[in-house]
């Protein structure tokens, strides 16, 4: 059996794999810690999608090169990634060390007010249960 | 050659991502999580982004891991999930 198509699409099948990995990770994992993961791993895997959109199979780095004696070299856009992607993805590397941050400081502000990580006996202490069984049982 | 390598890198991006979420220690987590975040560095450079890969070796596995740490030495390293 020839692998090489889906070899060719394989950065499309991990990017269906990892977002839907963090995914998991925001909605189902209870540790505030974990969903700020989940939150991490769901951001890469759009860069990923976003950046093998502009990937090329034989091309170069779009860095411009100065041109020989035979006139080749220099501007060759048909031979170049797509730079584009690129820079979007770059914005969002930035935007997401800051919603990190960010993330990370609200959770130390819930843990010095309740002592815990964990969401549901967070919920359960803003219902004013304090055992915290009132949510909904772990499986 | 190329793709063979990428295949290789995507696997263990795939296995990191599942464990960084699964293990039981978010310092053990955290680890995880900056070892995916250099692995696709890795990949960026072999889809030709070299800017976004030195960019996610710093903010990314860099920086983001650090964040991690200060934030899981000041509260705790216990989680139930």
């Amino acid at each position: 059996m020839d692998f090489a198509p889906l070899l060719g699409k394989a950065n499309f099948w991990a990017y269906f794999f990892i977002m839907l990995t963090g995914l998991y990770g925001m909605a189902v994992k209870r540790n505030l810690v974990k969903k700020i993961i989940g939150l991490g791993i769901f951001q890469t895997a759009i860069m990923l999608f976003y950046v093998s959109i502009g990937s090329k199979e034989g091309a170069t780095i779009p860095i411009l090169t100065a041109a020989d004696a035979a006139g080749r070299g220099g501007i060759d856009a048909a031979a170049y990634i797509n730079p584009l992607p690129h820079v979007l993805m770059l914005t969002a590397i930035v935007v997401s060390v800051a919603t990190l941050g960010v993330a990370l400081a609200l959770t130390l502000r819930l843990w010095r007010r309740y002592g815990t990580l964990e969401e549901d006996e967070i919920l359960a202490r803003l219902r004013g249960d304090p055992g915290g069984e009132a949510c909904t049982p772990r499986s | 050659m190329i793709q063979e390598i990428n295949a290789a890198i995507l696997l263990l991006l795939m296995v990191c991502a599942v464990a960084a979420l699964q293990v039981r220690d978010l310092m053990g987590a955290a680890i995880l999580f900056g070892a995916y975040s250099f692995l696709m560095c890795l990949q960026w450079v072999s889809l030709g982004a070299v800017d976004v890969g030195f960019t996610e070796a710093t903010i990314g596995a860099g920086v983001s891991s650090a964040l991690f740490f200060a934030a899981i030495f000041r509260t705790t390293r216990r989680t139930k999930d």
